[in-house]
């Protein structure tokens, strides 16, 4: 049994929350620089070069990327020979996401009740967390900002067995084709297939914290990666919708089992702003 | 595609002059607000009460900014999805708005709007929010404190990078884009 205080939590949870919103990371860089390179349109490849320069300037200067600081969506991976003592985890992680989107002058973007008084909470909580129990005596913390106008082109496709692969393409094309330039392209595609409703939503959303074009393991389904970006890339949307080959830097898939009626299909685009930190006490 | 420097408030020669593709550098004032403040801004309009800005000829920017930093005018200031801003966008442009930053398509009576009132609609870099600050020379709330990031600002621009999407006759530079650069056209 190992103890983690939960102000060791809040700490972390500030700073990666800080570090999230200025320092874009390096695999996500290298992606842009290479769609630079293999972009055709010069307003594309203007576009990229602009989006480039503002991951740098955040980086400087230490300013939100982007003023969408995001939901803050939290992975939480708790070792299950880990006490944690000192108070209730979530209250600890959501202190985190206070502290740190104050003191690192990022935008407070959720608002309280959501269907009518819409007030903002001031302080960007509550964060949406994820716990999964593991083996193991560590705590690995994951602050992915998510902004809202890439989380708003999420799709589920209650897909059925007889759909195959061909309903696994038509859904995934037309998710990217209809959001156009709303998530803020190029984008990250991340899939989840199989599992129940929820499920599918949530392994689509982990898809994304993969290091960008990172095949997924299983032969097959990363045929399936690159077949759909080839198809995305060909719609001509580019860089911000202008117009270009680079709508998609990379899609990525994960599955889970399905129920022998089901076959659920979920997307979730990343903006080009794909920001995650982690850190593991 | 050409470049032009604008400044606002827009005049008719400049809007009837600017094309689908075209890429612009505006300076002068122009004024923040998105979701919230639209609402307010319709709700105002229903109850037969003036806008809190004069609107005529004016550019909107949907947009909620980052907080500034010290030594900054303002925080990471990129734009919002417009798409949200539709059903009140026509609205405005009645009252006299000929321009509207942000990213995203517009739906068709946005589209007719432009036509019937001569305005245009550019969009910026979404997600470029922290270059985008530095055309930002001065941001003051001007109206609907309460609501934040999303209170209605004017803002000082100087410089300040868009594209044009949508243009008075009706060109669309998503449209035009798909269509140069989609598989039917490259292959």
């Amino acid at each position: 049994m190992r103890t983690i205080e939960t102000k060791e939590i809040v700490a972390a949870v500030s700073r990666l929350s800080q570090e999230a919103n200025f320092f874009l990371p390096e695999d996500v860089l290298d992606s842009l620089r290479q769609a630079c390179i293999a972009e055709i349109s010069p307003i594309g490849r203007q576009t990229l070069n602009q989006i480039i320069e503002n991951a740098i300037l955040a980086k400087e200067e230490q300013i939100a990327i982007c003023q969408d600081c995001g939901t803050a969506v939290i992975y939480l991976e708790v070792g299950q020979d880990v006490h944690i003592t000192g108070g209730d985890l979530y209250a600890a992680v959501n202190e985190g996401v206070r502290q740190g989107y104050a003191n690192g002058y990022l935008r407070k973007s959720m608002v309280g009740q959501p269907f009518s008084a819409r007030i903002n909470t001031q302080d960007n909580t509550p964060a949406i967390i994820h716990t999964d129990i593991v083996p193991g005596d560590r705590l690995k913390i994951i602050v992915m900002p998510k902004g809202g106008g890439s989380e708003n082109m999420s799709r589920l496709f209650m897909l059925t067995p007889s759909d195959g692969r061909k309903g696994i393409f038509d859904a995934v094309i037309r998710a990217v084709d209809e959001a156009g330039s709303n998530p803020c392209p190029p984008v990250i595609v991340g899939v989840g297939i199989g599992g129940t409703a929820e499920k599918a939503m949530e392994i689509a959303n982990k898809a994304l914290l993969r290091s960008v074009g990172a095949p997924n393991p299983d032969a097959e389904v990363n045929a399936l990666e690159k077949e759909l970006l080839t198809r995305i890339n060909a719609l001509g949307i580019g860089p911000q919708g202008f117009g270009g080959k680079i709508t998609a830097l990379a899609v990525h898939i994960e599955t889970f089992p399905a129920h022998i009626a089901g076959m659920p299909l979920a997307v979730n685009l990343q903006c080009h702003v794909a920001r995650h930190k982690e850190i593991v006490l | 595609m050409k470049k032009w420097n604008i400044t606002t408030p827009l005049d008719e020669k400049t809007i009837e002059k600017l094309k689908a593709g075209d890429q612009v550098l505006i300076t002068g004032t122009i004024y923040s607000a998105r979701d919230a403040a639209h609402k307010r801004m319709a709700e105002a309009l229903d109850k037969g009460e003036v806008l809190p800005f004069d609107i005529r000829n004016q550019i909107i920017y949907y947009m909620g900014p980052a907080p500034a930093r010290p030594g900054w005018a303002i925080g990471s200031s990129g734009l919002t999805t417009s798409g949200r801003m539709d059903s009140y966008a026509p609205r405005l442009m009645a009252e006299g708005l000929k321009g509207m930053i942000g990213k995203g398509n517009r739906n068709q009576s946005v589209k007719d709007a432009m036509k019937k009132y001569r305005a245009v609609y550019f969009a910026a870099i979404g997600g470029a929010g922290a270059l985008i600050a530095r055309s930002i020379k001065k941001g003051e709330v001007i109206a609907y404190e309460d609501l934040g990031a999303e209170a209605i600002r004017v803002l000082q621009v100087e410089n300040f990078p868009a594209t044009v999407i949508n243009d008075v006759d009706g060109g669309d530079l998503y449209e035009q884009g798909r269509e140069k650069y989609g598989a039917s056209a490259l292959s």
